[in-house]
């Protein structure tokens, strides 16, 4: 699959959400159930996903919605597949979560069911803080950005929760980003042919609370990947794989400044914490670099 | 089959005839023994079960939760700070209606770390939307949980059950077991709401001021329904089986001038009590309260009340005496006694009864002596 044309016409989030404009969870959705098809259950804690789908007793996705407690989206979907499994389906069992439900409050359950080799793909799509809420701090909001918890800017850094899920060796992992959906349309078709436990981390810029203009959430998600502050890579059995674009950033990073200034949680960022934040986007591509050349 | 078991291993035998889809728990005690059991079950093929060993019991509620709602009979088990810790998704398997089935052995709550019995732990679910039943013997925790999968999977009720069985006092006690072949008596699971892809659903999403109270009332129509299904069962099981549960389990009240109510194994230790008041000329009778959701209507007209609690609701009074006085203008005389394990004899609640003062509450062991 090359163009966009090849992806499937079948939608599965329908008209009407209730999401805002420029929403880029929904939009990374729409190709995450394109590439899973009809034979799916999405499972969905607290987070902006429970709003989006509608009010009952509407429903805005064309697939079955399991709507669970913040913190037990991946105990639930391991109850699913196991029942399933026993039942002879091979139903995919998608769980979609915001950073909240699963960097914070979410984490121990999805531990739990990466250890024990639950066979269901587990998707973050992360807006870099509590965005159901109206946006405070979570423990994936970067170094510096404001948020209604952090109104002068984070001082902790964002949570390495891809460095988390590799400790737990999952058969694929990946990350992406609701603005380059060929990719992510890939990753999810992928991610869903392995038996096993599978996790694809979606970068998903949000206007109202990054506080940028709404038409500009495409071109968000690729300033994040050409600065370097978002990495695009998979890893299939600990194998890891740099994206193409991501390679192309390594080489030559747009200036950062190009990411933060359009984005209204970074206003008045300081000199210090912008110099922090391009030292880690060395580390953590020179990490990625010597990884992927290790034999 | 006549065998000798413990508490907990009778509601193990009891999961294993039933064959749940799916059992997700996670161990604590006095409860361990269930999960272990059910383990070996599953590992020695003896129970084709999918076993979800999870990292906490919030995890194991919301894995049969999840289990469920594809159609699947769940079985989870658990104790004190495990029930409350599940707190939250109890309430939401009750409000999903889904009939997972859970045994709760009944212990206190920290602090100080105390893992003897005490009923706090699941009266503190009381108000979740789960049907509770209180046993009192090995036989009748195996009995009602295998009763409990025919309740909770009925179409006119559709809720989970508790079944709760006194901590060390018969979750590890030896008694005669009889296991019986349940057949048809418990038919096949079938949830009308189960998922299905061809048929997608948005479940337990946003719910607007104008339809939720009409979900919770719904929870309170089938609590109501399910009072029709408990005898039922009970009287079906008394038919093919030839055991006989009720809502309570009444002994010599009918003459009583004094009546004691309890649950669980301090329930049955009254009867012993009653025989030895009897002998003293004190016209007593015991009834046990087996279910306390749905809560019976009790027949307590004319009675002096004894109630036995070993619980606690702190600023208002014991838990069950606080029911019974809202349902009946008879004088109460509250007990508090068995509190985190507290030895209490049958010769300790025949005191109760003798030197009874009603109206009053009375802590064993603080108050003074009776």
């Amino acid at each position: 699959m090359d163009t966009i044309a090849e992806i499937p016409k079948e939608e599965y989030v329908l008209k009407c959400t209730s999401a805002c404009a420029g929403c880029s969870d929904s939009l990374a959705l729409r190709y995450v159930l394109k590439a899973a098809g009809p034979d799916t259950v999405l499972v969905v804690p607290a987070c902006c996903t429970s709003v989006i789908q509608g009010i009952w007793p509407n429903t805005a996705f064309n697939v079955p919605v399991y709507n669970i407690a913040f913190g037990a989206a991946a105990a639930c979907a391991s109850g699913m597949s196991n029942a399933f499994r026993a039942a002879g389906k091979k139903t995919n069992v998608i769980v979609y979560a915001g950073d909240g439900g699963t960097l914070d409050i979410g984490i121990q359950s999805m531990s739990g069911a990466f250890e024990r080799g639950t066979d269901f793909l587990y998707i973050c799509y992360d807006n870099e803080a509590y965005g159901n809420t109206g946006m405070q701090r979570s423990g994936a909001t970067p170094l510096g950005a404001r948020t209604t918890t952090t109104p002068t800017g984070k001082t902790d850094a964002k949570k390495d929760i891809d460095a988390i899920i590799a400790a737990h060796d999952p058969p694929y992992q990946a990350t992406a980003a609701a603005a380059y959906p060929q990719d992510l349309f890939k990753k999810v078709q992928k991610a869903l042919t392995f038996r096993g436990p599978s996790f694809i981390h979606v970068l998903a810029p949000c206007p109202p609370g990054w506080r940028y203009s709404t038409e500009k959430t495409v071109e968000i998600g690729k300033l994040a990947v050409k600065s370097g502050m978002w990495v695009l890579y998979e890893r299939e059995y600990g194998k890891l794989t740099i994206g193409a674009q991501s390679k192309v950033a390594m080489k030559k990073p747009i200036p950062l400044e190009d990411y933060l200034a359009p984005q209204g949680r970074f206003k008045g960022i300081d000199l210090q914490t912008v110099e922090i934040l391009r030292q880690r986007i060395k580390k953590t591509f020179a990490k990625l670099a010597a990884e992927e050349a290790a034999p | 089959m006549k065998k000798i078991a413990t508490g907990n291993k009778a509601v193990a035998e009891a999961v294993k005839q039933v064959k749940p889809g799916v059992i997700a728990a996670y161990p604590i005690t006095p409860q361990t023994e269930i999960v272990e059991q059910i383990a070996e079950f599953v590992t020695g093929g003896e129970l084709k079960s999918r076993y979800i060993p999870v990292e906490s019991e919030h995890s194991a509620m919301a894995a049969c939760i999840g289990a469920s709602i594809t159609g699947a009979r769940t079985f989870t088990a658990t104790s004190s700070h495990g029930l409350l810790y599940m707190h939250e998704m109890t309430n939401w398997a009750a409000g999903a209606r889904l009939p997972v089935v859970m045994a709760n052995v009944n212990r206190s709550l920290g602090p100080g770390w105390n893992i003897w019995a005490e009923h706090t732990d699941a009266l503190q679910e009381r108000d979740t939307g789960w049907l509770q039943v209180y046993v009192s013997t090995v036989q009748e925790a195996y009995d009602a949980t295998l009763m409990a999968f025919r309740i909770a999977e009925h179409n006119d009720v559709l809720l989970p059950v508790m079944v709760n069985l006194d901590g060390f006092l018969l979750s590890h006690i030896m008694q005669p077991l009889e296991t019986i072949e349940p057949g048809d008596f418990i038919p096949p699971i079938h949830l009308p709401h189960a998922i299905d892809v061809k048929n997608p659903a948005g479940y337990g999403g946003l719910t607007g001021p104008d339809q939720q109270f009409r979900f919770r009332w719904d929870i309170e129509r089938s609590m109501r329904d399910s009072v029709k299904v408990i005898e039922e069962t009970q009287k079906e099981f008394a038919k093919r089986f030839g055991r006989n549960y009720g809502f309570t389990e009444d002994y010599q009240c009918g003459d009583a001038d004094v009546i004691i109510v309890a649950m669980g194994t301090l329930g049955k230790e009254a009867e012993v009590a009653v025989d030895l008041l009897r002998r003293e000329g004190i016209k007593a009778g015991s009834m046990r309260l087996r279910w306390l959701r749905p809560f019976p209507k009790l027949n307590l007209k004319g009675k002096q009340v004894v109630v036995i609690d070993r619980d606690y609701s702190f600023g208002r009074g014991g838990i069950l005496a606080t029911e019974i006085m809202a349902q009946t203008k008879e004088e109460v005389a509250s007990i508090i006694a068995g509190i985190g394990g507290q030895e209490v004899t049958y010769e300790d609640v025949a005191g109760f009864v003798r030197k009874r003062r009603m109206g009053t509450e009375f802590w064993f062991g603080v108050s003074g002596n009776v």
